[in-house]
């Protein structure tokens, strides 16, 4: 079957197999390998992208229920050669070690920026519960988070 | 006027983070090589079965498939996996089962097919007829005369039986007003590093050499191995460790698929991938733990603690891994702790259960023996009626006593352990906090204070303490190029800890050169002289040490070169804002790149001395470091659910000098979020038949961020004498020291109820029992 749809600004189409996953159309089709695969059942969020700005689970979603939709992955988030907000503050925080879950951590966080400008520590918990890490004990990554938010609000001028 | 450092012992981001924060590095299933084939093992459902055959036919002929090997085929073929630790029984550990299967997830067959997806479908078209066998998951019930055996060969289940004696035990016994006994146990746990493993194999035929990109802690060991394993010389061999996602101790080992998958490209001609899935990674990746000790202690009214006599059970599971029966071993010597205890003995059991094996998990023995330390001061108290915290102080090695010969003959190289307690009981205001406590009680909250004092064994060293083939010693290349950039080739292989920063930093400020004048390069065998690796918190005190020696070589070079341009001896020289300048007036100075142009040029301005700048180096520690510090935690567990919630969470580490804060940070938190897990959430389950019942991450508890407390770090400094660094090691101090201090914390809440010990992990649901029988009692 074929699926068109837009990733990081750029439309595509492709003819797949009705079960490929979407984490797998994003790694093996399109070639875009930072999102990774941590369970594949849904219970570790390294996978997680945005699907029409909302945080999914790219390991549970068909590639073929994206059609028509836009994604954005890690990939896109840097825009015209500067990092996103959120990659500042994993990198400035020292949010990650190994890297393997920020990916798919920073889009959660991305995700919860979109609906929360503030958010407190409290808040950002409960936001990152669908994503593990097993490296940084996710304090640093909830001062990266906040560092984001800071920048964002700095930006819009709030 | 000496130099000061510009980069060492500042906050500094990692220059790894760049290719990690925009999805750009390169884990082993990013690797893409044209005309790659996928593999996928289909694995026993069986504890322990008989194998009595295995039909593949309709998988051979199933779409895409293009092999199919079973353990049958191998034979002959391949070697099996080596364990390099002594013991009495060392099986023979195959890649695929021969004729039994012996814990839930042994690998049966591979099947090699043009994508996953279809290998998968074939895999599940091979119908294997099995015969089950009676299983045994309990390691005190594998040594029952009619348990069932897993290598009939042995005729019982005992991997090995290691005994250390001491009369002065017994005698200690004697003279102790009490004896304070009880059991504990270390349960099982998976390390679950967030990239599962993976391997890619690629045979070059037409000069005979293999590529192995694998997810390992190791490569220059891995690759001695597998070159033994598949008979081919070691020179023809070449392992990367690309981008590691987390090993934790699980990728400091030597795996069946990582032989079987160099084995499957070297037969087909193509490159062959297989990467893990998390239910795999949870069943077949190396567990860690897994002891069961009976202490006895006797002590002296005041809390003074005369000896320690251990029991422990370790359970080895079926088959031995690379250091399986070498863990336990530490546990038994460490167990002492921070305190001046005259006198231990141990024994220990290793036995085999039908489980997934068990080898190095964070801490590696040492959690367990400061699991044994700290319970055992906290249970000491508890029994005399004291303060945790002064039978502690009672006990506690004096700072002046350093180094200090531990009864069971390990040398302390520096402490104060006073020092990190103090302080951490300053931070949490502790008469404070237990008038808290009191006030809470009386209103029926139930408030607990932990402590944990623990000290750890890094950067072990002479290698003689370590088995055969898996040395203390590391190696570092250090080169000044051309242009006077440094390229660092480090035989550790870092994979989260940092060490691009760290070494960057050392060696920009050693020759005074920008921090993004240097380059780590570590983790491909064709690339970097032999090393050994990441593993044990060495990178920094052995892989560190190196390190320095080589740069120590190339400065006194540069600095004899210099000294022919500048007409001043070598030794008055230094070297700072690229240049090289006299000690005593930098501004007397000539470029470095002048300095380097001669080291490189036609003509050397020293006769007879080599050209270029080149030097390596190799270090073998005297003797291990010993970092220590204390953690405190203030809980408060809720009577109606068991829940425990966390009030304060302060640890004092001390590793010795720091080199880089901001890193030393992320791997303390991550060691805690680790340690607590332990105390708190974790436990690897079989059944009593042998199944897994812990599968998948839903099972498997490890900690989400709403599942851990807020971290107050703060540092005492006691240098190692040992580096000239001055450092201790840190990846593995948090999970050493928080697991006791939780479970002291969680038990001394408990503390009205007359409960003095439940075992890990202390879920809500043994808490909230434990209240329930409190009430009816
Ligand atoms: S891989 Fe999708 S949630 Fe784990
Ligand atoms: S940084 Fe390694 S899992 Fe999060």
């Amino acid at each position: 079957m074929r699926v068109n749809l837009t990733i990081n600004g750029h439309p595509r189409g492709d003819e797949i197999e009705p079960r490929l996953l979407l984490v797998h159309y994003l790694r093996d089709v399109a070639g875009l390998t930072g999102t990774h695969v941590g369970c594949e059942t849904t219970l570790c969020g390294a996978c997680t992208v945005l699907l029409d700005g909302k945080a999914v689970k790219s390991c549970t979603v068909l590639a073929a229920q994206a059609d028509g939709a836009s994604v954005t992955t890690v990939e896109g988030l840097a825009k015209d050669g500067g990092l996103h907000p959120i990659q500042e503050g994993f990198w400035e925080e020292h949010g990650l070690q190994c890297g393997y879950c920020t990916p798919g951590m920073m889009m959660a966080a991305v995700d919860l920026l979109s609906r929360t400008t503030n958010p407190s520590e409290d808040e950002i918990r409960h936001a990152l519960e669908g994503n593990l890490c097993r490296c940084t004990g996710y304090q640093h990554i909830i001062k990266a988070v906040q560092y984001a938010a800071e920048k964002m609000r700095a930006a819009a001028g709030r | 006027m000496a130099v000061v450092p510009k980069f060492v012992g500042a906050r500094i981001k990692r220059r790894e983070d760049p290719r990690l924060i925009s999805g750009t590095a390169t884990y082993v299933d990013d690797v893409r090589l044209p005309g790659t084939l996928s593999a996928v093992v289909l694995r026993s459902p069986h504890p322990h079965a008989r194998i009595n055959s295995i039909d593949a036919a309709a998988a051979r002929s199933a779409p895409g498939v293009v092999a199919v090997l079973t353990g049958e085929e191998l034979k002959g073929k391949v070697g099996g996996i080596p364990c390099v630790a002594p013991a009495e029984h060392i099986p023979f550990h195959p890649l695929l089962a021969q004729g039994k299967v012996r814990f839930v997830g042994e690998s049966v067959a591979v099947v090699v097919a043009t994508d996953a997806y279809k290998a998968q479908d074939a895999a599940d078209l091979i119908e294997v007829d099995y015969d089950p066998l009676n299983a045994v998951s309990d390691p005190e019930q594998a040594l029952a005369d009619d348990a069932p055996i897993l290598h009939e060969e042995f005729g019982n289940n005992l991997v090995t039986r290691a005994l250390i004696p001491n009369p002065a035990v017994d005698e200690a016994m004697a003279k102790a007003d009490r004896v304070v006994k009880f059991r504990i146990k270390n349960q099982r746990l998976a390390p679950v590093p967030m990239e599962p493993r993976g391997v890619l194999a690629q045979w070059h035929q037409a000069n005979g050499q293999l590529t192995v990109w694998t997810s390992t802690q190791i490569p220059h060991l891995l690759r001695s191995a597998l070159a033994a394993v598949l008979s081919l010389p070691e020179n023809r061999v070449r392992v990367i460790a690309p981008e590691v996602g987390g090993g934790f101790g699980a990728k400091l080992n030597f795996y069946r698929e990582e032989a079987l998958i160099a084995h499957l490209s070297r037969m087909l001609g193509q490159p062959v991938k297989w990467i893990e899935r998390r239910r795999e990674n949870l069943a077949t990746t190396t567990h860690g733990r897994d002891q069961i000790t009976y202490l006895e202690v006797p002590v002296k009214n005041d809390g003074t603690v005369l000896a320690i006599k251990a029991k422990f059970i370790c359970d080895m599971g079926a088959y031995l891994q690379l250091l399986t029966p070498a863990i336990p071993g530490f546990s038994g010597l460490m167990m002492t702790g921070c305190y001046k205890i005259p006198a231990m003995s141990f024994e220990q059991v290793m036995v085999f259960t039908n489980k997934m094996a068990t080898d190095a998990y964070r801490g590696a023995g040492r959690p367990e023996a400061a699991y044994i330390a700290e319970r055992t001061m906290d249970m000491v108290a508890a029994e005399l009626g004291l303060d945790p915290v002064a039978v502690r102080r009672r006990n506690f090695i004096p700072k002046e006593a350093f180094p200090y010969v531990t009864c069971a003959g390990l040398v302390y190289d520096s402490g104060d352990y006073d020092a990190a307690l103090t302080k951490a009981l300053e931070i949490v205001d502790y008469p404070k906090a237990r008038a808290e406590q009191a006030e809470a009680l009386k209103h029926g909250r139930y408030i607990g204070i932990g402590v944990a004092s623990y000290v750890e064994i890094c950067g072990i060293g002479p290698s003689v303490m370590l088995p055969p083939k898996v040395p203390g010693w590391e190696s570092a290349t250090v080169r000044m190029e051309p242009d006077s950039r440094v390229t660092v080739l480090t035989g550790i292989s870092p994979h989260g800890q940092g060490q691009e920063t760290t070494f960057a930093q050392m060696a920009a400020d050693a020759f005074g050169v920008d921090i993004d004048d240097v380059t780590v390069v570590h983790g491909d065998t064709a690339i970097v002289q032999y090393g050994v690796g990441t593993f044990g918190s060495r990178g920094l005190s052995v892989g560190g040490t190196a390190l320095m020696m080589s740069v120590g070589k190339l400065q006194d070079k540069l600095k004899k070169i210099a000294s022919t341009m500048m007409e001043a001896p070598p030794d008055q020289l230094t070297f700072t804002n690229r240049t090289v300048a006299l000690q005593s007036d930098t501004t007397k100075a000539i470029p470095l790149q002048a300095v380097v142009d001669a080291a490189y040029g036609w003509k050397m301005p020293i006769p007879g001395m080599e050209p270029g700048l080149d030097a390596t180096s190799v270090f073998e520690p005297s003797g291990c470091t010993f970092p220590f510090g204390t953690h405190v935690a203030v809980v408060e567990v809720d009577p109606e659910t068991g829940v425990v919630k966390f009030l304060r969470y302060v640890a004092v580490d001390d590793c010795g000098n720091i080199i880089s804060p901001l890193l030393v940070a992320g791997q303390v938190h991550g060691g805690i979020a680790q340690g607590i897990a332990q105390a708190l959430y974790e436990e690897v389950v079989y059944d009593e038949n042998g199944q897994l019942v812990t599968a998948t991450l839903m099972d498997y508890a490890a900690p989400r961020a709403q599942m851990l407390p807020h971290y107050e770090l703060a540092h005492t400094v006691t240098p190692s004498p040992l580096n000239p660094m001055g450092v201790k090691g840190v990846g593995e101090a948090g999970t050493i020291g928080s697991t006791p201090c939780m479970v002291n914390a969680v038990m001394d809440a408990l503390k009205p109820l007359g409960v003095r010990h439940i075992d890990m992990p202390l879920r809500p649901e043994k808490l909230w029992r434990a209240f329930k029988d409190a009430k009816k009692a």
